[in-house]
């Protein structure tokens, strides 16, 4: 065995440890307690697997790969720019970085398949057998077109779900015919992809890479904003899907096992926020949703104002307080004011629970990072089917910027978009006090109900503003007559 | 190179993996797993710097280049936000004695 033997086989060790390290990584993610040395342990393991591919086919012009320093130079740019960002961003722009990210990783998987694709070209299209040149595996070729394009799509998708999320683009974009036109670019790419398996020529493979980084603009641009979490977990799985076809085509296990794992997860998770919010996939993908039900019924009644002091002596009075916080809360950055305010409440003896909806914030489980963040204990937070019983037994519930996810129109109005979305029962709690900046709709574009229900008072404030005014108005209960 | 049913158990096996790992996990973990899960494919990235590491053309090695730099980029950010979300869960404990 001589010295570049003996390196490969390292090289090939390594990727063994880093799979395992990956695959123990997420398995310790999936539990609270060990979450956090799981992250570390996958990050060692994919460390691991790049300082040892440093080193593949070494030994012709040193020991180290190819194109070394044009290597290190892009990892690290590249790991600088993100390693800021990410260590910056706040806490609620969080879906739209894994979405920014994701969309990295996708166009790496699509680059890789470029790069395979114009070799095999290279090889279909040379004047004459060359010894030594290697032979190419027609499910090879088939991969490496499948990965490019879901990864192309991945790709330039998830950059548009990020322009959407941080507010760079309308919300939707639509014409007419626009599903025709979307079609006819995904038939595009897959004949063009067809053509490149049959006959790989390097104006076709430019042009199936055209089509299939175009489809994945396409598809993306008129989803609503209320749907990205689900299209962002799907685009997930969609890169994985595709590192481990070309991981495939490279013969690369680590990249296979990673791929397919992150693939298999990614597609069981975006099935089970779309039944969160009573949806199908196809039915998020290719139906306008979002727009704003013109149909809708007529909503009777008025909305009625309340101030601080007066809903801090509802709740002054209240027994049972449920807050329902929505991604609304945290743009306005109110979370920490919220558990303090909820803090009095049970210093003055009161039961305060948080419920969530599954899809509260921009992906599920994002509220409950946000709360998390701001030192709400897990005992607190209540999931949409524990505390649906027992909104009948509460005295106030509390919204704070949330909408969609309260609208009893979801159970009422079958013309509504959001008719058979679960929601959270706040409109049988005895008295609802609503906070909210303004008087416009929520993100899917619809009026609420609940808001022009006789139980129900509107506190027009700022999030904070609206806390700190109730935290105020219960010390002043307190000291006035509170005994 | 990986022979073809070789491939096909090697893909049925890891899909079962990711399949059985995200159906017991909490919904207050989702967040972060997603994340984690992006992390665990910036392993992309060295498959993008074989690609770059075979390139010989100016074609293929700009193809690399942007490879690398775009699977370096998901791995390292992907890195940062898990890590980041996952130090609050940890901290969150701790408050958890003191209501």
């Amino acid at each position: 065995m001589n010295s570049a033997q003996v390196i490969s086989y390292l090289i090939q060790a390594s990727y063994f440890i880093a799979a395992v390290l990956l695959i123990m990584g997420i398995k310790r993610m999936s539990s609270p307690v060990t979450a956090r040395s799981g992250i570390q342990w996958a990050g060692v393991g994919v460390l691991v697997a790049v300082i040892a591919t440093f080193f593949h086919h070494g030994g012709a012009h040193g020991i180290f790969i190819e194109n070394a320093a044009l290597i290190f130079v892009a990892i690290a740019i590249s790991t600088v720019i993100a390693w800021y960002s990410g260590k910056r961003v706040a806490m609620t722009a969080m879906p739209q970085m894994v979405a920014l990210y994701n969309g990295m990783g996708g166009g790496s998987a699509a680059a890789i398949g470029a790069s395979a694709l114009l070799g095999f070209a290279a090889i279909a299209n040379a004047p004459r057998f060359v010894p030594g040149m290697p032979a190419v595996n027609p499910s090879q070729i088939v991969l490496a077109v499948i990965g490019a394009l879901i990864g192309s799509i991945s790709f330039t998708g998830s950059l548009i779900a990020f322009a959407k999320l941080q507010g760079w683009m309308d919300k939707t974009f639509r014409f007419s015919g626009q599903q025709l036109v979307n079609g006819l670019c995904f038939l595009a790419a897959v004949v063009l992809g067809a053509m490149v398996v049959l006959h790989p020529q390097t104006q076709t493979i430019v042009l199936f890479f055209a089509a299939a980084l175009l489809f994945g603009i396409l598809m993306t641009l008129p989803i609503g904003g209320a749907d990205m979490p689900v299209v962002i977990s799907l685009y997930n799985a969609f890169t994985g899907l595709a590192v481990g076809f070309e991981g495939y085509v490279q013969g690369n296990i680590a990249l296979i096992i990673a791929g397919i794992v992150v693939g298999a997860a990614g597609t069981l998770l975006t099935r089970l926020m779309a039944k969160a919010m009573n949806r199908s996939i196809s039915n998020v993908l290719f139906s306008n949703f979002g727009s704003g039900g013109g149909a809708a019924q007529e909503i009777s009644g008025s909305l009625k104002p309340i101030e601080a002091d007066d809903a801090a002596s509802l709740l002054y009075m209240a027994e049972k307080i449920i807050i329902v916080p929505g991604y609304g809360m945290a743009v306005a950055q109110a979370q920490h004011k919220i558990w303090e305010l909820s803090k009095n409440l049970i210093d003055r003896g009161k039961s305060v629970k948080f419920a969530i909806h599954p899809v509260a914030g921009r992906m599920p489980g994002h509220m409950n990072v946000l709360l998390a963040e701001a030192g709400v204990p897990y005992d607190l937070i209540a999931d949409m089917d524990d505390v649906n019983p027992e909104f009948p037994n509460c005295d106030v519930a509390i919204v704070i910027g949330a909408n969609d996810v309260v609208n009893p129109v979801a159970k009422t109005d079958k013309s509504s978009p959001i008719y058979g979305m679960p929601i959270l029962d706040v409109a049988k709690a005895k008295q609802v006090i609503v906070i909210k900046r303004g008087k416009g709709t929520g993100f899917a574009g619809i009026e609420n109900a609940l808001f022009y229900q006789d139980n129900c008072r509107m506190l027009y404030a700022d999030g904070q503003a609206a806390a700190s005014g109730l935290i105020a108005g219960l010390k002043a209960v307190d000291g006035g007559g509170g005994h | 190179m990986i022979d073809g049913f070789l491939a096909l158990y090697l893909f049925m096996l890891a899909a079962f993996t990711g399949h059985e790992i995200i159906a017991r996990v909490p919904v207050i973990l989702h967040t972060p797993l997603m994340s984690g899960s992006n992390f665990v494919h910036g392993i992309v990235l060295i498959g993008a710097m074989v690609a770059l590491g075979e390139a010989t053309t100016p074609t293929e090695q700009v193809i690399g280049f942007i490879g690398v730099f775009l699977g370096a980029g998901n791995a390292a950010g992907g890195y940062v936000v898990t890590e980041r979300m996952l130090e609050m869960f940890k901290s969150s404990k701790k408050t958890e004695n003191k209501p």
